[in-house]
């Protein structure tokens, strides 16, 4: 009963010691934001947007336009305003 | 129970910290800047008693393209009426916005930052985005964006504050 006692809080205290940890550090994950609507000057390359052919691209996305009466999302342009 | 608190503690105040700047809307006054400029340094203050038409704007930015035409003639058609217009570069590197600027050239005031600092003060949530400034320096109007169709509602919104 007496080393039942003395092993008990220090079990504890470690696995609240690692809990802490795990909780700081997954707060430390809210700091990785998305980029802002400025910093999208790479994201708006080229070479950054998905498939590679710009004609196959188009013809996606009048596919998309037509059945879906959505346009846009397939890369960054205007930064978010819709436009472009 | 201290142990939940400590905890829940340390977790919000990591998510508070990510919290982005409250946005600026219309009526509340316009955040100083003091930015380098093609015509030395550009500050808000230094306009003051003028209507101020603020442009945030990229080179990699579509619609900032489509606009610089309009801002050229309002500036040209509302300058001596008392508009400045002020085209805040925030490409990261200045060379290409040397670049664009060579192909599409501006007849306003342009300021450059490349860090970023004024768009986080100023909330900016699209590209670009325009903010009209009175005379005393509160904000009148947030647009996002910019489409063709939208030169008539925007030239109409200067005017009426030039009134």
């Amino acid at each position: 009963m007496t080393t039942d006692t003395a092993v008990h809080p220090t079990m504890n205290q470690r696995t609240f010691a690692a809990l802490l940890l795990l909780c700081v550090s997954l707060a430390g994950c809210a700091d990785f934001q998305a980029p802002r609507p400025w910093e999208k000057g790479l994201l708006a390359k080229k070479e950054m947007s998905l498939g590679g052919d710009a004609l196959e691209q188009r013809f996606d996305q009048h596919i998309l336009n037509s059945k879906e009466a959505a346009a846009g999302g397939s890369g960054v342009g205007g930064g978010g305003c819709g436009c472009n | 129970m201290n142990r939940v608190a400590a905890i829940t503690l340390a977790l919000s105040a990591g998510l508070l910290a990510a919290l982005p700047a409250a946005a600026v809307d219309a009526g509340a006054p316009a955040p100083e800047f003091n930015l380098p400029g093609s015509r030395g340094a550009v500050s808000l203050a230094a306009l003051k008693g003028k209507l101020v038409y603020l442009d945030f704007w990229a080179s990699w930015c579509g619609p900032c393209r489509q606009s610089f035409p309009w801002m050229n003639e309002m500036q040209a058609k509302y300058g001596p009426k008392g508009l400045q217009i002020v085209g805040v570069n925030l490409d990261a590197k200045r060379a290409d916005a040397d670049k664009f600027l060579a192909e599409v050239p501006a007849s306003f005031v342009l300021a450059f930052d490349a860090q970023g600092d004024t768009p986080r003060r100023y909330a900016v949530k699209g590209m670009p985005t325009s903010m009209l400034i009175g005379p005393d320096g509160k904000v009148l109007l947030v647009h996002t964006g910019f489409r063709e169709e939208e030169r008539k509602q925007l030239e109409e919104a200067i005017t009426a504050a030039l009134k």
